[in-house]
């Protein structure tokens, strides 16, 4: 660690001001990003109003492909989800030093991430006021959900990954809250005096945060491993060939944590531009954030590996064909540009040049996205495409305008969400970042100044 | 004057909202290591009802000030037993109350519903541990309504807030002092 200590003129004070310079008056960039991203929810939303108002028939759905592009972008941002509690989780529990200065970046995509999945199964069964009929109530039929319904277990997964994560991100908050409520002015101090919730930094309180935030880490942490591992079920359950294995969940939570840690990635380069946070996030920090990817990467293209392997090794003729028309069907060019995406591209982190060079990074992220979202449409489309029980009813789907609003609207939504967190609350941790700096000592001071 | 205007509130509950301030002496220290010598020293002299205010939370200050291990753990475990429970009595008092026969498998078969139990051991857990933090710390912050603070202690400053009554607080003040602190008020 001693090789990545921050210059002497980081300080528990540089740090406080820094950050809590971010939440200063928005710039005409800020604006303007925030306009795009609205523009893109408003996409969103008037496509969703012609789906409501002509039925679900106008995306592309056609036999067999019933899930496609909604469930697609729901998977999709079920894994960005991902990253989040991994970093601020897992690497908690690991003591990595570094993940404080990315954590909360990563935390605040998660939630954000989470809200903007749980939309795509509303969007999807089309009748949204029905949606309670997912929720356990007692109703006048005595109807209760089926507990042996992948779908209902994901619904459990899925809502206990968004409260826990919202209230992991709130907890993590507190005392930062109460550090820019101590420096702002105006109607910001009245907004940080009230959510910082009478947090002082007193050691009755920091006795108990520090132990409720452990547990909170710990129960987390098995949380964002089986998150994933239920949505993989949703298809491994089913007998369809593509679908039916048991590798599924670790190799959904692994491309999970890839997606996601490649969204940090691109989320954080703009960031550390647009509010000059070199000092606090540096270059070591993303040189670990593409180790990640390059581990959770390697994983993914193993389990591709796997997946083709026992495909032909299972003498299955169901199953290889799948595989055969997965690489070389009508879809070939999704399989491929998910193949060469995240299982060649990875393979540049291997280079300590590309892990330290940060618009390399920014670049490698967007196709690691690009190639995840091309792996969820390949797994859900493709492998329905080519179902072999019913060969007469095989069709080609293609993604209409419908699908593509809704896509669109989706980030806008979570881009929304995510520039307003960014300037209105601190979107770096400011308590923990000075946790890992060395603490102001006397000693120090008085041999400094001989 | 139009304060006279505001209903007066009962007593008890004016004294919660508005606590009367408590007398003490408040110490600003710039380093950690001069803020343990006086945690050392106050215990020394016998004082235990001290409090430090630190912006980032320090094993030394916890050490210095020997604490016992915070309460909160018990809420997290009872909150994860009681959501275990109450996931696999959703789970399978739901499937009895409208059994769906398939097959002749059992009606209640425990291997999914695991999945649910799981998930809400994670969920209750996660939550009464936050009900636990806020809980505890609801009477930390009952106190701090009523005893000095700085602003600067969410930002890069130490600080020790001693109750002292007025024939206390010149002591607690040279003792403060000398450990290095480099302001001492009184309030």
């Amino acid at each position: 660690m001693a090789e990545h200590a921050p210059p002497s003129r980081v300080t528990y004070d540089y740090v406080t001001r820094t950050i809590a310079r971010t939440l200063g008056s928005p710039t005409r960039g800020y604006f303007l990003l925030l306009g795009a991203a609205v523009a893109l929810l408003l996409v969103g939303i008037v496509t969703l109003l012609y789906l409501l108002r002509y039925g679900l028939g106008l995306a592309g759905y056609s036999h067999p492909v019933y899930w496609a592009v909604f469930i697609t972008c729901f998977v999709f941002w079920v894994g960005i989800a991902h990253s989040g509690t991994l970093i601020s989780a897992i690497l908690f529990l690991f003591r990595s030093g570094w993940r404080t200065a990315v954590y909360r970046t990563a935390e605040a995509m998660t939630v954000f991430a989470v809200m903007t999945a749980g939309l795509f199964p509303l969007i999807h069964i089309g009748r949204q006021w029905y949606f309670y009929w997912l929720i356990p109530y007692p109703n006048e039929r005595g109807l209760w959900p089926n507990f042996k319904s992948p779908l209902i277990w994901d619904e459990f997964a899925i809502g206990t990954y968004f409260t826990v994560s919202t209230v992991f991100l709130i907890m993590g908050l507190i005392p930062d809250i109460a550090a820019v409520r101590d420096l702002a002015t105006g109607w910001r101090k009245k907004l940080y005096a009230l959510t910082s919730l009478g947090w002082t930094g007193a050691n009755e309180q920091w006795r108990h945060y520090t132990r409720g935030y452990l547990y909170l880490a710990a129960l987390a942490t098995p949380l964002v491993l089986s998150v994933h591992s239920v949505v993989s079920w949703d298809f491994a359950m089913a007998i369809v060939p593509g679908w039916h294995a048991t590798l599924f969940a670790p190799y959904f939570v692994a491309g999970a944590i890839y997606s996601g840690v490649a969204m940090v990635i691109t989320l954080l380069v703009p960031i550390r531009k647009l509010f000059h946070l070199e000092e606090i996030i540096t270059l070591h920090h993303f040189e670990n954030l593409a180790k990640l990817c390059l581990l959770t990467g390697s994983i993914v293209s193993f389990s591709y590996m796997t997946e083709n392997f026992v495909a032909w090794f299972s003498g299955n003729p169901h199953e290889r064909a799948a595989f055969w028309y997965r690489a070389f069907g009508e879809y070939w060019w999704a399989s491929w540009t998910m193949n060469i995406c995240n299982g060649l591209l990875p393979w540049l982190l291997w280079s300590k040049t590309v892990r330290t060079n940060i618009t390399a990074l920014f670049v490698i992220s967007i196709f690691v996205n690009i190639g995840m979202w091309f792996e969820r449409y390949v797994i859900i489309v493709v492998s329905l495409a080519g179902e072999p029980y019913e060969p007469w009813a095989n069709a080609v789907y293609n993604p209409t305008w419908a699908d593509w609003g809704i896509m669109a609207g989706s980030f806008g939504w979570f881009f929304m969400w995510f520039l307003l967190f960014v300037k209105n609350f601190p979107a770096v941790s400011i308590s923990e970042v000075k946790e890992v700096l060395p603490p102001p000592k006397r000693q120090a001071a008085r041999a400094g100044a001989h | 004057m139009t304060t006279h205007l505001r209903l007066p509130l009962p007593k008890p509950i004016q004294d919660i909202i508005h606590p009367p301030p408590t007398p003490g002496v408040l110490g600003v220290f710039s380093y950690l290591d001069s803020t343990l010598d006086a945690i050392k020293k106050l215990r020394a002299a016998g004082h235990t009802e001290f409090t430090v205010y630190s912006p980032v939370p320090r094993h030394e200050i916890e050490d210095a000030l020997g604490q016992s291990v915070s309460p909160v753990r018990a809420f997290t475990l009872i909150g994860g037993i009681a959501g275990c429970a109450i996931g696999a009595w959703l789970s399978l008092w739901m499937s009895y109350d409208w059994p769906v026969v398939v097959g002749g498998k059992p009606v209640g078969s425990i291997p999914p519903y695991v999945i649910i139990m799981f998930e809400m051991t994670i969920l209750f857990g996660a939550l009464s541990t936050i009900l636990g933090i806020v809980f505890n710390a609801a009477f930390a912050a009952r106190r701090s309504g009523t005893i000095q603070y700085d602003e600067r202690f969410t930002n890069d400053r130490f600080g020790i807030f001693v109750p002292a009554d007025s024939s206390q607080a010149s002591g607690v003040e040279s003792l403060l002092k000398q450990s290095g602190a480099e302001e001492v008020r009184r309030g």
